[in-house]
């Protein structure tokens, strides 16, 4: 078995009093869709945010793809292929579908303030292909024909998707889900599986935090389980589903 | 040690008054998220209506002790303060509630410079000198010189800020306002009237700014038309370096600015071996400000805001 | 992809910016002192599109700008001046018009950072008070570095500023070209335009780039910015830098026509108006911002003018001082179009879009 593509180890976060992740370790293969599940308050968005940058952990390891990423920032994290979207999605409310997938590209592109100003062959072109592959991600994504349109002025299950194009913008290896399907109703949410299932065969390894537990059983290749910032369970889906452990920390009583 | 005591006494005084400033700027902030910049010209006609009607007293023959004239001067001041803040708020503020963050901000400037000019036309462009009419005591305190109008406003204030501590604390309308705070919109579901809270934030921080004008202008014999602009900003320097929207941060943040202040122009001359002297004083107060808010982002008694994602 | 509409648009504007300082002396009994509030307005322009890179763009709330504008009319006056002659290497002294304002742009560049680097973890309003409180630290510095060794000559500032000299024209004295005379105020116009439109030219290509979306995507949402991989410090101090040097050009340029600086130029209310230039015109877009620059600084010229035949119309004589009545009327004229408008007078069809979305949802 080759080396994973993500892995982590030992991993503790700290919040005052509040212990929200004790030495968690956990790691994803290249290629598949790793779900992470937990009840709420168990720690799955704090350790989203280790794994992009957003949090600098106490303690542990964190490498990606053969490169250290403990405790590095946020940028360095994009820059090394990780990109995610935010349980309570937060795009970039006045600006057109567009011009976020366009931003999502940032970290990919290198124009400065020259090339702003003096806008050369080499920088015009730059900006041509950004405007292009938006376009492109918008479509892959099924919302290329509202690229004009105000972020905030789109439907939910658009602002999803959109949130989804923005992250592919950034070119990442690993696509990090929090919680894509919240709020959407049984359509939406078998589109989004598809989408999913799409990311993934396109070479994109998939990370997801998902409520949905019959998604989640249908779509993850493993899962692993949070509870009070511990991972207690990790596996198959059919395996964890019957893990006494998980059963326990889902319905407060250890099973017969 | 006695010069040393004595910038400290003389700190405290100016820092009680920017406490008492700064609390109405940081009771408004904590509410609407706004900068009231028109606060600080509250505090000048404060002190412009008191000296005024002390004059019109004294003109009229009426023979009171001093402290009594200036309690009338008081009682006739604070209803008009009161009433300016609460109009303010109605005309410049409350239409934009919803409006572009910075929309109420250029409005709150404007209606200050509306009430320079104002001033301006009613008491003249000069100083307003304030009427001798207080006792002129000087008591020894351990070595340092302290004056009877020292006293009398340092306890005045602390009598002002305990009121208003209980207030916020244990009154209704405390609670009301401080649940506003926290959340206006779950406030006004649960039953608060949330236009009568800002009313009554901007009505009871106009009486106190009032009474602090009353106090700068007392404390230093004079008024002008444009004292309430460098005034306000040390106040709400003092809001912002205790934590804005926290009460007992706009108290240790106005005392603190004053005291550093007083020893930063006592001192600065020796420390830097003259190189800086006390025409430096105005920098204190922001060169701190900086450094603490360096180090602690939302002030010294401010929620640390934890990033969210 | 332009249109022939919008170039003929553009050469009817370039006619009438040519030949506008003639109508203006031609035109006017005072023409002259007329003229010189156009160029204080350019110079404005100038300014208020600087702090829109910062506020508008990038969303940080700046009210200290205007050291940026000291900062550059002293390193202008500085190098141009008798005042340090003595002191300073010869070669150093009156360097070329571009050589000055490329100084004057990087030294205020290097302020913007100075400033932009203690501040960049403070939101909102705690930036607004740091920024206002390094604006009033460099003017009290100005103020006071007149001892132990004299840098700035203090309250009294620096005189005898040189004019700017072009390719051996003088532009402190008049010059005769095809039988017309330009008065100095007249080369100035054209020679501040230049770098107004200049200044103009390189906001717009900003605004429609990388760097451009990124610091609107940071106004946006900071953190969403921060997970898309851009580097928000960076790009935070790339919009102060990029500011302040506008800043530092205007600057420079306001200290050669004006001949002498004094700390008295940047007091915070010079601050607080380019705020307003910014916010009443309309944040973010760049049209907007320059009306606002244009009414705000014009504004109170046209009512010193004004305000007297006025009172004597309406009251029968002279009742109140005209200054403070200038500056009455003007305060209310802030508040009442913040209210009547409060996206800013011209605002981006965007913005505008979304404010009254607003109103449908209140009225909903």
């Amino acid at each position: 078995m080759s080396a994973p593509l993500l892995k982590i180890d030992g991993i503790h976060k700290r919040f005052g009093g509040l212990h929200a992740l004790n030495d968690v370790a956990l790691s994803i293969n290249a290629g598949e869709i790793y779900g992470l599940i937990g009840p709420n308050g168990a720690g799955k968005t704090t350790l989203f945010n280790v794994l992009t940058g957003l949090y600098q952990p106490d303690e542990g390891s964190f490498s990606f793809n053969g490169k250290d990423l403990f405790r590095q920032k946020p940028y360095v994290v994009v820059e090394s292929g990780i990109a995610r979207t935010f349980q309570n999605i937060r795009l970039f409310a006045n600006m057109t579908a567009l011009e976020n997938v366009m931003v999502g590209q940032h970290v990919r592109t290198a124009a400065g303030v020259f090339g702003a100003v003096f806008r050369g062959p080499k920088a015009k072109a730059e900006e041509a292909a950004i405007a292009a592959r938006a376009q492109e991600l918008l479509d892959y994504v099924g919302i290329g024909k509202r690229h004009d349109e105000l972020a905030r002025n789109l439907s939910y299950g658009d602002q999803r998707r959109l949130e989804i194009a923005r992250a592919l913008a950034t070119r990442p290896t690993l696509l990090a889900l929090d919680e894509p399907a919240a709020g959407m109703n049984p359509k939406e949410t078998d589109q989004l599986k598809a989408l999913m299932e799409k990311i993934r065969a396109d070479g994109v390894t998939i990370l997801l935090i998902e409520h949905d537990v019959k998604l989640m059983m249908g779509l993850c290749d493993r899962i692993a389980v949070l509870d009070y910032g511990k991972k207690i369970a990790e596996g198959i889906p059919e395996k964890v589903k019957n893990d006494p452990r998980v059963i326990e920390a889902y319905l407060g009583v250890a099973p017969e | 040690m006695d010069i040393f005591l004595q910038q400290i006494i003389n700190g405290l005084v100016v820092g009680s008054i920017y406490a008492l400033i700064a609390l109405g700027y940081t009771m408004v902030y904590g509410i609407m998220q706004l900068i009231n910049f028109a606060h600080g010209e509250i505090v000048m006609i404060g002190a412009m209506v008191t000296i005024t009607c002390i004059n019109l007293l004294i003109g009229a023959g009426v023979n009171l002790p001093g402290p009594l004239l200036l309690l009338a001067g008081l009682l006739m001041a604070i209803p008009i303060s009161m009433l300016l803040g609460f109009t303010i708020e109605r005309v410049a503020y409350r239409p934009l509630r919803r409006a572009p963050r910075l929309a109420p901000l250029i409005t709150a400037i404007g209606v200050s410079i509306v009430l320079q000019q104002v001033a301006m036309l009613i008491w003249g462009r000069n100083y307003r000198p304030f009427p001798q009419i207080l006792p002129t005591t000087v008591h020894d305190f351990f070595g340092a010189a302290v004056t009877d109008l020292q006293i009398a406003i340092v306890i005045l204030s602390l009598v002002l800020m305990a009121g208003l501590f209980w207030l916020i604390e244990k009154t209704r309308l405390g609670r009301a306002m401080r649940a506003t705070a926290q959340n206006p919109e779950v406030a006004g579901l649960m039953g608060v009237n949330i236009n009568t809270v800002i009313s009554m934030t901007f009505i009871i921080g106009s009486s106190l700014g009032a009474v602090a004008g009353v106090m700068v202008a007392a404390n230093y014999d004079q008024a002008h038309a444009y004292m309430g602009f460098m005034i306000g900003l040390k106040a709400f320097t003092a809001a912002v370096l205790g934590g804005i929207g926290n009460i007992g941060g706009a108290v240790v943040g106005g005392l603190l600015l004053g005291i550093i202040e007083s020893l930063g122009s006592g001192y600065l001359g020796d420390l830097t071996g003259g190189f800086l002297g006390s025409h430096y004083k105005d920098i204190f107060a922001f060169v701190v400000l900086i450094g603490v808010l360096v180090f602690r982002p939302s002030g010294l008694l401010g929620e640390r805001v934890a990033e969210r994602a | 992809m332009q249109s022939k509409k919008q170039i003929i648009a553009f050469a009817a504007l370039a006619v009438v910016l040519a030949i506008l300082p003639w109508a203006i002396t031609g035109g006017f009994e005072n023409g002259k002192s007329w003229l010189r509030a156009v160029d204080f307005a350019l110079l404005y322009i100038m300014l208020a599109l600087g702090l829109n890179i910062v506020v508008g763009f990038a969303g940080l709330l700046d009210l200290g700008y205007i050291a940026f504008y000291a900062v550059g009319a002293y390193s202008f006056a500085l190098l141009n001046s008798p005042h340090l002659a003595h002191v300073l290497p010869a070669w150093l002294m009156n360097p070329p018009l571009l050589v000055m304002l490329l100084i004057a742009a990087c030294v205020a560049g290097v302020f913007g950072v100075l400033l932009g680097t203690p501040t960049l973890k403070l939101r909102g309003d705690y930036l607004a008070i740091v920024t206002l409180g390094f604006g009033e630290i460099i003017r009290i510095f100005l103020n006071n570095l007149d001892r132990p060794v004299n840098i700035t000559n203090g309250p009294q500032g620096i005189n005898n500023i040189a004019k700017v000299n072009i390719a051996g024209y003088d532009l402190g004295r008049p010059i005769e070209w095809f039988g017309i005379v330009f008065d100095t105020v007249h080369l100035y116009y054209y020679l501040i335009l230049a770098f107004c439109c200049l200044i103009i030219f390189v906001t717009l290509r900003l605004q429609r780039s990388r760097i451009g979306r990124a610091w609107v995507a940071i106004r946006e949402d900071e953190i969403a910015a921060n997970a898309m991989g851009i580097n928000t410090r960076n790009v935070k101090l790339l919009a102060f830098a990029m500011g302040a040097s506008f800043g530092g050009v205007s600057g420079a340029l306001f200290a050669s026509f004006q001949g002498f600086v004094s700390p008295e130029s940047f007091v915070l209310m010079e601050s607080i108006m380019v705020l307003c230039m910014v916010v009443l015109g309309g944040m973010g877009h760049i049209p907007g911002v320059i009306l606002g620059a244009i009414l705000v600084s014009i504004t109170p010229e046209i009512l010193r003018d004004v305000i007297n035949p006025l009172q004597s119309a309406v009251f029968g004589k002279r009742l109140f001082d005209p200054e403070n009545l200038r500056m009455l009327i003007f305060g209310l004229a802030m508040i009442t179009i913040m209210l009547l408008r409060p996206e800013g007078l011209w605002p981006s069809k965007r913005r505008a879009r979304e404010f009254h979305e607003h109103d449908e949802e209140a009225k909903a």
